[in-house]
């Protein structure tokens, strides 16, 4: 009985030590997918937290779990954070999606930001960056440079995100040359160096002369520095790892976004509910100098990225066909953000067959 | 045909780790000890050869530190299962956890780095040959490697009383010593040889395939490789048809998709595990094929008694 309640005074006496703690600063917690250095996503998601602590300094304190696989296995380790005292938790992954959600009931004081879904919550919001605008650039730059008129781009899920991503580069590619060509490869993985590499490679040997990637390693940009053609960095600038390759990068920059919501959180602003969907603008998403192209096709880009930028151009803008012909947008018709965040369709002109 | 050429290059660059890792492997369990942590290994393998060859600037001084990496991480996995005879079976799971573990804290600082890669054999005039010249005379110096590895290993086992001795460990530890052969000398030896195996193949990720370190680079061939020890029955050279079957697949599909035949992509992803079980239940129908080659005594903690 003795040991009990020694026991339990101790036990108390922790939870008052860290709820003294949690006082004094506020807990922003990260969880990540991959490792924090996977030159992509992740580190992605990682330097921003570090910009979190260079920013808001002493009265914030981050913490992240690496390699958290995406399904139920998550929830556990999105309620260790819950119980742990985090005030915020960024789940940085789409298939973080429900456990964040199933956690969030259980934990209705706990705020959590869920990344790149499309469901929220009392206490649940989402933010995503427009990816496709940048994807919509490095399309414009293949159409002009690409001397096949055939792209190769590596994919990894079927999600709408990423089919969001493929049609955006093609119309984008379509807007320079009406006849340009997509080959879609998926690799069912977000991160295997090596199979991004044999992707890469059987695109070339079917005679791509471009090539980008909506996953996370750059071994798709060695490949293309060793065979000679070009490619575009993924979610970082990978102009190490080819040189001579890169014609730009869409680098994701999340920092300054976890700054405005912490302090947000800290300062009892947060609101619930929200879907936040920043893009070049708003600076979440920037590009990496463009490089290894001619001057005009340089002038061409920055003047597209200004355009996006102020508003002017929409990259899902009319007349736009689905992949079977049939219309999706007339002319000068906007898509809405809903459509695009629920993409399950090809537009017309992508050489693959949707996984469904 | 030129492409032919280039499918059938590619399909020897991602067949080679698994083959050097199977065979590495094949010799551990012929001594009859199973030891799962051939990831781990692999993963140990390819840190340890990418940092020394960004380190020295030179490949092959990496690709000797992957394979000592690999072999100093199986003498860990040897100390553990044959002088304290724990469970092989949970040491090598853990082992696998470790080595991914520690690869991605000796990996931390190399993220992002552009690697020194191995270069290609180039033989005048031979290598220009059309249609197989780089098949042949063209590719990297750790491909012919793993093919002389499994004829060393095909004549080791089966030509050599070395051989023979590894084989009668492997399928009776108890007689082998009553015999008076070093049972515990013999595998740690094999054991060693397996993790320099490993090693080697993760040195042929890191160096060859794609000259980069990211956390994980090993994306569970490791795994693939013990698979495929199993799927050769024990034997080196269906081991390496295995190896490359498994290669051709994981290619053939890529190449499926660019073409675009509409086939679902997830059905082509899953192709070379298909394969691999198919061809696994036509085996089995033999019962003589796989009981005959299994070693008996694999897996069994053996405790010579003084």
């Amino acid at each position: 009985m003795k040991k009990l309640v020694l026991g339990l005074a101790s036990a108390l006496a922790i939870m008052v030590a860290t709820s003294a703690s949690a006082q004094d600063k506020y807990k922003a917690c990260f969880i990540y997918l991959g490792p924090k250095t996977d030159g992509g996503w992740t580190q992605a998601h990682d330097i921003g937290r570090q910009y979190v602590e260079e920013k808001l300094g002493d009265k914030v304190e981050t913490a992240y779990l690496e390699n958290v696989p995406e399904g139920p296995d998550s929830q556990r380790a999105i309620e260790r954070f819950a119980r742990s005292g985090c005030g915020i938790i960024f789940t940085t992954s789409f298939g973080y999606m429900d456990p964040t959600l199933a956690v969030a009931e259980k934990f209705p004081d706990v705020k959590f930001e869920h990344a790149t879904g499309f469901k929220t919550a009392p206490n649940v919001t989402t933010y995503n960056s427009r990816f496709y605008q940048g994807r919509y650039i490095i399309g414009k730059i293949a159409g002009k440079m690409s001397k096949t008129g055939v792209a190769g781009y590596i994919a990894s899920f079927p999600i709408p995100e990423v089919v969001m991503g493929i049609n955006g580069f093609l119309l984008g590619a379509r807007s320079v040359n009406p006849d340009f060509k997509l080959k879609v490869v998926w690799v069912n993985t977000w991160h295997d160096a090596g199979k991004e590499a044999d992707a890469a490679k059987a695109l070339i040997d079917q005679g791509v002369d471009i090539i980008t990637q909506h996953t996370d390693s750059a071994a798709p940009m060695q490949i293309a520095e060793e065979r000679g053609i070009h490619a575009f960095g993924q979610a970082f600038d990978q102009i190490e790892a080819g040189p001579n390759a890169q014609l730009t990068a869409i680098m994701d920059t999340w920092g300054p976004y976890y700054v405005k919501k912490i302090q947000a959180a800290m300062d009892g602003t947060w609101k619930g509910g929200e879907q936040s969907w920043d893009g070049l603008a708003e600076g979440i998403l920037a590009m990496a100098p463009y490089t290894n192209m001619p001057d005009d096709v340089k002038a061409m880009a920055e003047d597209t990225e200004a355009k996006i930028e102020s508003g002017e151009l929409h990259p899902f803008t009319g007349p736009v066909n689905k992949q079977d012909g049939t219309v999706w947008l007339k002319e000068g018709e906007v898509s809405d953000d809903g459509t695009l965040l629920g993409m399950d369709f090809y537009v017309e002109g992508v050489d693959d067959k949707l996984p469904q | 045909m030129e492409i032919a050429q280039n499918i059938l290059l590619t399909i020897a660059t991602a067949a080679t780790p698994l083959l050097i890792a199977a065979i590495g492997e094949l010799i551990v369990e012929r001594s009859g000890v199973l030891n799962l942590g051939v990831e781990g290994m692999m993963v140990i393998g390819a840190v340890c050869g990418f940092a020394a060859a960004i380190l020295t600037g030179n490949a092959w001084i990496g690709v000797a530190a992957g394979i000592a990496g690999g072999a100093l991480l199986s003498l860990l996995f040897g100390f553990l299962t044959l002088s304290l005879a724990t469970n092989q079976v949970a040491t090598g799971l853990s082992l696998t956890l470790l080595g991914i573990g520690l690869s991605g804290l000796i990996g931390e600082g190399f993220v992002g780095k552009a690697g020194v890669r191995l270069p290609t054999l180039d033989i005048p005039v031979l290598t220009d040959i059309p249609l197989v010249g780089r098949l042949i005379f063209g590719q990297d110096p750790i491909f012919y490697m793993s093919i002389a590895l499994t004829a060393g290993v095909m004549w080791f086992l089966f030509r050599t009383r070395a051989g023979l001795t590894l084989r009668s460990i492997g399928d009776n530890h108890k007689s082998a010593h009553a015999l008076g052969i070093p049972v515990i000398r013999y595998r740690y030896l094999a054991v060693m040889f397996g993790g320099a195996c490993a090693g080697l193949a993760g040195a042929h990720l890191s160096i060859v395939y794609t000259p980069q370190w990211v956390e994980n680079m090993t994306a569970g061939r490791g795994w693939i490789a013990l698979a495929l020890v199993v799927f050769g029955s024990w034997r080196p050279w269906r081991v390496l048809a295995g190896a490359y079957l498994f290669g051709a697949v994981t290619i053939g599909q890529l190449h499926a998709q660019a073409l675009g035949f509409g086939i679902p992509s997830q059905l082509l992803s899953s192709l070379p595990y298909l394969a691999t079980i198919v061809v696994l239940v036509l085996i089995s129908r033999d019962r003589r094929l796989t009981t005959m080659n299994t070693p008996a005594s694999l897996g069994q903690p053996f405790v010579p008694d003084r």
